[in-house]
C-alpha cells in the first residue's frame, strides 16, 4: 500500500493536510532536497512538490526520472503558477517527437 | 563505408546474409514500435496538458481560498484545525503495458468512506472559507492523481520513444547499409576470384594444348621426313 506526500513551503500545502495527504514542509532547498530523498526510499508512490522546489532540486528529480515511482509532480505553490509544469511536459513531448508539435500548433492557431 | 574488415568467404557471406535478415526484421517491428507509442503518446499527452491546465487552476483557486480563510482567523486556530487529519489517503499502485513500457496505474482509497472527513475540525470556531478551501482541494484531489499518473506515464514513454527512435534511424542508416556493403563486397571479390581460377584455367588448358600440338608437329614432321 502507497501513500502520497507533498513538499514544499508550509504556506503552499498545509492545506492538503486535510484530504489525508502527507505534508512535508521544507524551509530551504537543502532541507527539501533531505526530505526528498527520504521521502522517495519510503513507500510513496506520487510526490507532489511546488515549482519551486522543483526547479531547485531539478537534478535530484531527475534521478527517479526513469523510476515507475515514486511519480514527482510539480504542482504551483501559493506564490503563483510560473509555468514550469507545463515547460516539463513540454519538454517531454521535445523529446519524444524532437521538435513540440503539440504546444506550437497551439501558439500558431491562436495567432 | 566498410571500415572494417571482413573475410571475403562464403561462410562470412552467409553470415551476413542472415544478419541482414535479422536486422531488416528488427528494423521493421521497432518501427512499428515506434509509430505505435507515438500514436498513444500524443493522445496521452494531449490529456497530460489539459489535467495540468485544470489542476493548476484548481489549486490557485484553494490556495485563495486558503489565503481567504486564514485572513478570517488568526494564524494558530487554522493549524489547530488542520493539525490532525481525520482523513487519509492510500495508494494501491498496479501496472498497465503500452507497448513494453510499464506504466503506473493509481488506484485511491481513502480510510474512511465518509466524504465529509475531509474536515478535521469542529465547525465552531473555525471560519466558513476554511471549510471552502478544503472543499475546492478535495474536489481536486481525483484529478491530481489523475495527472501524477498521465505525467508520469508520459515521462516513462517519451523516454521509450527516444530510445526506440535512436535503435530505428542506427539500424535504418548505420547497421544495414554497412551490412548491405559488406555483402556487396564479398560477394564481388567472390565473383572475381571464381574468374581468375576461370582464366587460370583456361591458360593452363592453353598451354598444354600447344605443348601437346608441338609433339603433333614433330611427329609429323618426323613422319613426312
Amino acid at each position: 500500500m502507497y501513500k502520497i506526500a507533498v513538499l514544499g513551503d508550509r504556506d503552499s500545502i498545509y492545506g492538503f493536510a486535510s484530504l489525508g495527504l502527507d505534508v512535508c514542509p521544507a524551509e530551504d532547498l537543502t532541507e527539501a532536497a533531505g526530505k526528498l530523498k527520504r521521502l522517495a526510499e519510503e513507500d510513496y508512490a506520487v510526490i507532489y512538490v511546488t515549482e519551486a522546489v522543483f526547479e531547485g532540486l531539478a537534478s535530484e528529480i531527475s534521478r527517479y526520472e526513469s523510476q515507475q515511482i515514486p511519480a514527482v509532480i510539480p504542482i504551483p505553490g501559493v506564490s503563483g503558477n510560473t509555468g514550469i509544469g507545463m515547460l516539463n511536459v513540454k519538454k517531454t513531448v521535445e523529446q519524444a517527437v524532437g521538435s513540440d508539435i503539440i504546444f506550437n500548433s497551439e501558439n500558431e492557431r491562436s495567432r | 563505408m566498410a571500415a572494417t574488415h571482413v573475410n571475403p568467404t562464403r561462410m562470412e557471406l552467409t553470415r551476413l546474409k542472415k544478419k541482414l535478415v535479422t536486422a531488416m526484421r528488427g528494423h521493421r517491428l521497432l518501427k512499428d514500435k515506434r509509430d505505435e507509442l507515438m500514436r498513444q503518446y500524443l493522445d496521452l499527452v494531449r490529456l497530460n496538458r489539459s489535467l495540468r491546465e485544470k489542476v493548476e487552476e484548481g489549486i490557485r483557486s484553494a490556495n485563495q481560498n486558503f489565503v481567504l480563510a486564514r485572513a478570517g482567523m488568526p494564524d494558530e486556530e487554522v493549524n489547530v484545525a488542520l493539525m490532525a487529519p481525520k482523513q487519509e489517503v492510500s495508494l494501491e499502485v498496479s501496472q498497465r503495458n503500452v507497448m513494453s513500457v510499464e506504466v503506473p496505474v493509481f488506484q485511491y482509497q481513502t480510510r474512511t468512506s465518509d466524504p465529509n472527513d475531509i474536515y478535521s475540525y469542529g465547525f465552531a470556531f473555525t471560519s466558513g472559507d476554511l471549510d471552502d478551501a478544503v472543499k475546492s482541494l478535495a474536489d481536486l484531489l481525483p484529478d491530481m492523481l489523475k495527472l501524477a499518473e498521465v505525467e508520469k506515464s508520459c515521462r516513462l514513454m517519451a523516454a521509450e520513444i527516444e530510445k526506440t527512435r535512436r535503435r530505428v534511424n542506427a539500424l535504418e542508416h548505420i547497421m544495414i547499409p554497412d551490412l548491405q556493403e559488406n555483402i556487396k563486397y564479398i560477394t564481388m571479390k567472390l565473383d572475381e576470384n571464381e574468374r581468375s581460377t576461370q582464366i587460370r584455367l583456361m591458360k593452363v588448358k592453353d598451354m598444354m594444348l600447344e605443348e601437346a600440338h608441338h609433339y603433333k608437329e614433330k611427329a609429323e614432321e618426323a613422319f613426312a621426313g
